[in-house]
């Protein structure tokens, strides 16, 4: 039966993927960021998943106002890097797997879980950028892809306990696989961010290791967070690290955190990655 | 009234945020297509009559008042579209909304980020 070994939690930050696809990664400003990398890379590659569900949002590319699906499940055979205004980032096809990935849109159904499916969808940085960070720029990308697509930007996102939920809902899923899949999950966005208002440039560096922290040890207390408390203390655009615990709820009840790293700045944002295994 | 709008320098994309900027936002959109951003290039009061907005979404976009845009609806993911346009970074836009130079935007963010003391409501 197929089963999700461990899950990665990380930023994607637009700038990261402008500092892989341009050569920046050894400048002053991302070399601190960019040795945290090194570990997951070397986790990622020795897990060897089979395949990999991506938790992440998209930012105005490939959905706008006009369809605005809380949990859009890419069930297709493969999802093009997005145009996002200057021609599509310079990263290969992600191919998708459409056998577990119907398999999982039944299953989370039938769970009541009220999926968008999504057979056709460019793929923004929000799902390139992540990718980049845990395989660096590989002619193809080693592992298909199943993306899960949360709505953030339309206020309110789905709860954070709503997303845990949904984690788990997604590990059982997994697990009622008949093939021997190897899965990885994982969570992006965040952390700590506000893009906008006066605001902007909004870091809370004590919310973030706290998160960090309780994302193996406490994660039903980081599932009760309500969402005025991640806009007051993470920032408006903070609120999307409700899909890390997407990736939280597909793991163990007990989980080993690997590696961790938390970097300022990536841009406007809180950089943070965290790898956990199940236990 | 919503808890969340004792947040200071904050405008939270809500329903009502979302049903007031739908066209505001929706032109902004239009600008991830190279032949859009060429036809607004060379008309850009024209270019804006696609889109039904209100005369001061309107004034807003022409003036390029991003504070009154995210008041009059604007989502920032979708203003960006707008500053990307005009070949300006989200740090730039960071800095036009919150009264600093890019310069001094990007210090205080390498600097650690603005902090939450003192933000966290304005009551």
């Amino acid at each position: 039966m197929a089963k999700i070994v461990g899950g990665v939690g990380t930023s994607h930050v637009p700038a990261i993927g402008a500092a892989v696809d341009h050569g920046k990664t050894e400048e002053p400003y991302w070399q601190p960021l960019f040795v945290g990398y090194e570990k997951a890379r070397e986790w990622v590659a020795t897990a060897k998943p089979d395949v990999v569900i991506l938790v992440y949002n998209d930012h105005a590319t490939a959905f706008s106002l006009e369809v605005i699906p809380t949990f859009a499940l890419g069930v297709g055979e493969s999802f093009v890097p997005a145009d996002e205004g200057h021609g599509p980032r310079k990263v290969p096809v992600v191919k998708g797997h459409p056998e577990l990935a119907w398999h999982l849109a039944e299953k989370l159904i039938l769970d009541e879980f009220d999926l968008t499916l999504v057979n056709e969808m460019t793929v923004d940085h929000g799902l390139t950028v992540p990718l980049s960070i845990v395989c660096g720029r590989p002619n193809e990308w080693p592992f298909p892809v199943i993306p899960l697509c949360v709505n953030v930007i339309q206020y309110p996102p789905p709860t954070g306990r709503r997303c845990y939920k949904l984690g788990r809902a997604i590990r059982d899923a997994v697990a009622s696989f008949d093939e021997d899949l190897r899965v990885v999950v994982l969570g992006t966005g965040g952390m700590s961010h506000q893009l906008q208002g006066e605001r902007a440039g909004l870091i809370n560096e004590d919310f973030d290791r706290s998160f960090l922290d309780k994302l193996s040890s406490a994660p039903d207390a980081l599932a009760a967070i309500p969402h005025v408390e991640y806009l007051r203390e993470a920032g408006s655009e903070g609120i999307e690290l409700v899909m890390w615990l997407i990736m939280r709820g597909a793991l163990a009840d007990d989980v080993r955190e690997v590696h961790r790293h938390y970097h300022v700045p990536a841009s406007n944002t809180a950089a943070g990655l965290i790898v956990l295994e199940n236990a | 009234m919503h808890e969340y709008d004792d947040i200071p320098g904050t405008y939270v994309f809500d329903g009502r945020r979302s049903r007031e900027g739908y066209q505001l936002n929706m032109f902004c959109m239009s600008l991830i297509k190279e032949e859009n951003r060429r036809r607004f290039a060379t008309d850009q009061a024209g270019y804006l009559d696609k889109f039904p907005m209100s005369a001061g979404q309107r004034r807003a976009v022409l003036d390029r008042n991003w504070l009154e845009m995210l008041r009059l609806g604007g989502n920032i993911y979708y203003l960006y579209k707008l500053a990307n346009f005009d070949g300006h970074s989200m740090q730039f836009l960071g800095a036009a909304m919150s009264g600093v130079t890019e310069g001094e935007f990007r210090e205080m963010m390498t600097e650690g980020g603005r902090r939450v003391e003192g933000g966290r409501t304005a009551s």
